[in-house]
């Protein structure tokens, strides 16, 4: 019985993809005998797949920066309903494998894209995308350690003008890292097989993680035929849109194609350019934004919170919130520091209570996450920038009486040695003074 | 007690107004499946089980509350139909010892309105065949060898002849099914029709054997053949009791996607007293070659009937009835190599002891658990579904199959209501005759009348008419529209009134005291 939950995921996936729904699709059976098959078939759509020609943008960022990004496209060439078999897994010292059926017959979406990319790093960049775009949708979590995104790269080799060599297919990769490493290295191994002179076969290889490299899975004699066959059991699948939606059918059971577009979420692309506008970040700001799970939503409630320009606090959020949590290997739901008390503390700053080194110490404090507010730490830490301008001025004359030469350097027209002045005043007040105001302040003493 | 062992209706009347228990006809019906067990008709009987419905629908006799009109009816269930608890072999090494975790969708709704289920009955293996003779635990016999009226007809070749040697079969695949309402030890049975295996032993056994329309009956839990033919079937002794039956069965099932959405409302068969509006159509292709002269006669005998009573009997044509047995053979073979591939012995029922890999253990698990009957058929049917044979055999025969379907439709267009053909090509044939051909040959010859009705998806019902010279029933089959089985079986209760097919006298070696009552009353109805 067909799952109307996996229809209308793949209708949303298709639609994102910019692809054009099949309101008619058909479903097979592939047929053949594998202990983690039960049924010794496969129910797939072989031969009208519910969505064809489609399209995927994604973003590398040129030489490593993320300054400079390019936009790719990637086509989708259909995505298709199946069913999932088991599991099997491998005991080699006891010569067994063990099958666990509990996925077998599960509904799945296979995303079929032709053969665009030109390296790892691309196919690592659009499967990235992909991933993105089908969490956003409510697709699949796709996350790929889980299994619940699984990607196997068909590679393969030419010389520019040629048509397109022999491909292989890799399998067993098991994340996106993984998937440049994959790519890159039988784009490798091809090379050098077609210089020694030697050729490429068709065949299935699998990725090795530990090894990083590919290695060939001999155990598929010669072609299979499959023998497919139409799965008599499930009527073709009739989607509609509003004009040809019947007036007389039972909402329940049709899937209305109009309805679900209407009903999209933003797309990361469409995310994106909304963060930059609305906040006035760069794009590479928005990719690292969009990347992190949680950190959009962290970012708009800080901005929310403090009247720091988002401008400066996407500085706070990407540089140091984003390390803490990477070096600790939080997820931004992990994170002890909450918005709430990152916004204090960007307030604290945005009212000169503080200085900017400060408030790293700060911040590092609330790290511990021992419960304490920014204020508290403030107080407790005398970190408060001196608002008494008197105090200030004495701290200013002294380091100025103290410092004769300097004086007599700065009054000769060396305006740089007024910086160590100013790096003087720091020290004496413990970095709680304002450097600007510092400054002036000494600006106007020695033009005295 | 005297029990009515005919009408269903009767029972029922009986059962409400305590002139006969649920037990006591439960225990009455296994009395005499013991008494008959000659006959081979049952694989498993599930005494226990069945008592304890019994008693069940016992209590709510009393309480005046019984579910409904097959509430404490003994019926019996083609082995093939998953029934939760009790074994489901489908007649076959393969699934010897399986049991069911659940109960197909059918079984369900009769328990659900309080049927007994006294056990499953035995087929051809995996319901492949045309006799009941190829399962693993032998051949039924039909119920009618053991009567007097094909004693009194029959002659023996040799002195030493008896009729142990000179048993008929029951016709198949459902001739476990067909047996056991014959015979009595059952009120009505299951059985499944994939290319007449309902109406053809229903035809030999001289009972009322209905194939629905495909789509109306959910297939859920029954143990596929061809998914795009098969349909439960129903036996019963008379065609009430099959509309009966069939109204608590048909509806859609969720669980089943190939079931139609529309509302089925259960109804009550009419006693149709005047046909003069009735067109009834006789398909010329339907004089097969190979059918018997007296089936000619019957066949003639029903049509001069109708044109008596009034009704408007015309010949039509179904031009290409010739290709549909190759047709089917294509398509049915390619969906059952398409079935049987999941029994690989992992999961449940047999498993072969070799396990120098998993390529071998698949290899000897089919072959210890197939008979090759199914071994034939799933490898013709893998050759039809190679890549190189596809477009020229399993494209081609759907596209047949379509023009066959078609041909049905443009004579029901013309203003023709049903179709009146012959069921069977003669009577039933003594065992030692039927197995001198193999399985192949006969189901061919034999399904040529009644699987154009499952390339079509029509309904059809075979109705008992007479008995043969050897004192053999000899059935005539009905076709109707697509869901318009009200009319169909309206006009087959019309014709069973008219020709008062005659009840069979079953003479059994008896022990016990209450089986020959029950034959007794048998014969008051």
């Amino acid at each position: 019985v067909l799952n109307r939950r996996c229809v209308e995921a793949a209708v949303m996936t298709g639609l994102a993809l910019n692809c054009s729904i099949n309101k008619k699709s058909l479903f097979d059976r592939k047929h053949y005998f594998y202990a983690d098959l039960p049924a010794g078939y496969q129910i797939t759509q072989q031969r009208v797949p519910i969505a064809v020609n489609g399209s995927l943008s994604y973003s590398l960022c040129i030489d490593n920066k993320m300054s400079q990004m390019v936009t790719k496209t990637v086509r989708i060439k259909q995505i298709q309903l199946e069913q999932d078999s088991g599991k099997s897994l491998h005991d080699d010292t006891r010569s067994q494998t063990l099958v666990d059926l509990n996925r077998a017959g599960v509904g799945l979406m296979e995303v079929v894209m032709e053969p665009d990319m030109c390296c790892g790093e691309e196919a690592a960049a659009a499967v990235r995308e992909l991933q993105l775009i089908l969490q956003t949708l409510g697709s699949s979590q796709a996350v790929m350690a889980e299994g619940q995104l699984r990607v196997d790269a068909n590679v393969s080799v030419h010389h520019p003008g040629e048509p397109y060599g022999v491909r292989t297919e890799v399998k067993n990769i098991n994340s996106i890292r993984f998937l440049a490493k994959a790519v890159d290295y039988e784009i490798q191994r091809q090379i050098e097989e077609l210089e020694k002179g030697g050729t490429i076969l068709n065949e299935t290889r699998a990725f090795d993680s530990k090894l990083g490299c590919t290695v060939s899975m001999r155990d598929k004699e010669g072609k299979q035929d499959y023998r497919f066959m139409p799965e008599p059991n499930l009527p073709p699948l009739i989607l509609y849109d509003t004009k040809s939606l019947p007036a007389n059918l039972n909402h329940q059971q049709v899937v209305n194609i109009d309805w679900i577009h209407e009903r999209l979420p933003d797309l990361p692309s469409v995310k994106r350019a909304k963060l930059v506008e609305q906040y006035g970040i760069l794009p590479e700001h928005s990719f690292t934004l969009l990347n992190e799970d949680g950190l959009t939503e962290f970012f708009e409630n800080v901005v929310k919170e403090t009247q720091m320009k988002p401008k400066k606090v996407i500085g706070w959020i990407l540089n140091d919130l984003l390390s803490y949590l990477k070096q600790h290997s939080l997820t931004v739901k992990e994170s002890p520091v909450s918005s709430f008390l990152l916004a204090d503390l960007l307030n604290l700053l945005e009212k000169k209570e503080i200085s900017s080194t400060a408030a790293k110490q700060v911040l590092a404090e609330l790290w511990k996450g021992e419960g304490k507010t920014p204020l508290e730490i403030v107080k407790e830490k005398k970190l408060e920038l001196i608002q008494d301008q008197n105090e200030l001025e004495q701290i200013c004359q002294a380091v100025i009486d103290g410092q004769e030469n300097e004086v007599m350097a700065i009054k000769a027209g060396n305006r740089k040695v007024l910086n160590k002045l100013i790096g003087l005043v720091q020290r004496e007040t413990q970095g709680r003074s304002n450097p600007v105001l510092v400054k002036q302040l000494l600006e106007k003493k020695l033009s005295e | 007690a005297a029990v009515k062992g005919g009408l269903r209706f009767q029972v029922s009347a009986a059962l409400k107004e305590g002139h006969v228990t649920p037990t006591e006809l439960c225990q009455s019906c296994l009395s005499l499946i013991k008494s008959t067990k000659f006959l081979n008709a049952y694989i498993t009987v599930a005494e226990e089980t069945a008592l304890k419905q019994a008693e069940e629908s016992e209590k709510r006799y009393r309480r005046g509350q019984p579910l409904g009109v097959l509430d404490g009816i003994p019926i019996a269930v083609k082995d093939n139909f998953n029934t939760a608890g009790i074994e489901t072999t489908c007649a076959s090494n393969m699934l010897k010892g399986y049991i069911p975790p659940y109960n197909a969708t059918v079984v369900q709704k009769l328990l659900d309105q309080g049927a007994v289920l006294l056990g499953k009955t035995n087929l051809d293996e995996f319901a492949m065949g045309s006799g009941s003779t190829d399962g693993v635990f032998g051949p039924v016999r039909n119920p009618w060898s053991y009567s007097r009226q094909y004693k009194e007809k029959s002659v023996p070749k040799s002195p030493s002849e008896d009729e142990e040697s000179n048993w008929v079969i029951t016709g198949g695949s459902s001739g476990g099914s067909a047996a056991a309402v014959s015979s009595f030890t059952c009120f009505a049975a299951l059985g499944s029709d994939t290319g007449g295996s309902t109406r053809n032993p229903a035809a030999h056994c001289g009972v009322v054997g209905l194939k629905p329309t495909y789509g109306l009956i959910s297939r859920h839990g029954l143990i596929p053949l061809v998914n795009s033919m098969d349909v439960p079937g129903i036996l019963t002794r008379c065609v009430d009791d099959a509309a009966a039956v069939l109204g608590s069965l048909a509806g859609h099932d969720p669980k089943d996607s190939t079931t139609i959405q529309d509302n089925f409302k259960p109804f009550e068969l009419p006693n149709l007293t005047d046909v003069s509006k009735l067109s009834i159509g006789i398909p010329k292709e339907y004089c097969a070659p190979g059918l018997s002269s007296e089936i000619l006669a019957f066949w003639s005998k029903a049509t001069d009937l109708f044109k008596s009573a009034g009704a408007k009997v015309i010949e039509v044509s179904l031009p290409h009835t010739r290709y549909s047995i190759v047709c089917y053979h294509v398509l049915c073979t390619a969906e059952v190599a398409s079935n049987m591939a999941r029994f690989d012995g992992l999961e449940y029922g047999h498993r072969s002891d070799v396990n120098k890999s998993t390529e071998s253990m698949y290899a000897a698990t089919r072959r210890e658990g197939f008979n090759d009957v199914v071994r034939g058929r799933i490898l013709s049917g893998n050759y039809f579904l190679l890549k190189q044979n596809y477009e020229k055999y399993f494209i081609k025969a759907q596209k047949v199959r379509r023009l066959i379907a078609n041909d049905f439709v443009k004579v029901f267009g013309s203003g023709v209501d049903i179709l009146l053909t012959p069921t069977t090509l003669s009577d039933a044939v003594p065992y030692m005759e039927f197995i001198k051909e193999d399985n192949r040959t006969r189901s061919a010859q034999d399904d040529i009348l009644t699987q154009a009705a499952n390339m079509a998806g029509l309904p059809a019902i075979n109705v008992p008419t007479g008995l043969s010279e050897r004192g053999l029933p000899v059935g005539l089959q009905f076709i109707g529209q697509s869901f318009q089985e009200k009319q169909l079986l309206t006009v087959a209760k019309w014709f069973e009134k008219q020709v008062k097919f005659p009840m069979i006298q079953l003479e059994v070696k008896r022990h016990d005291h209450s089986a020959f009552q029950h034959q007794k009353s048998a014969s008051f109805s």
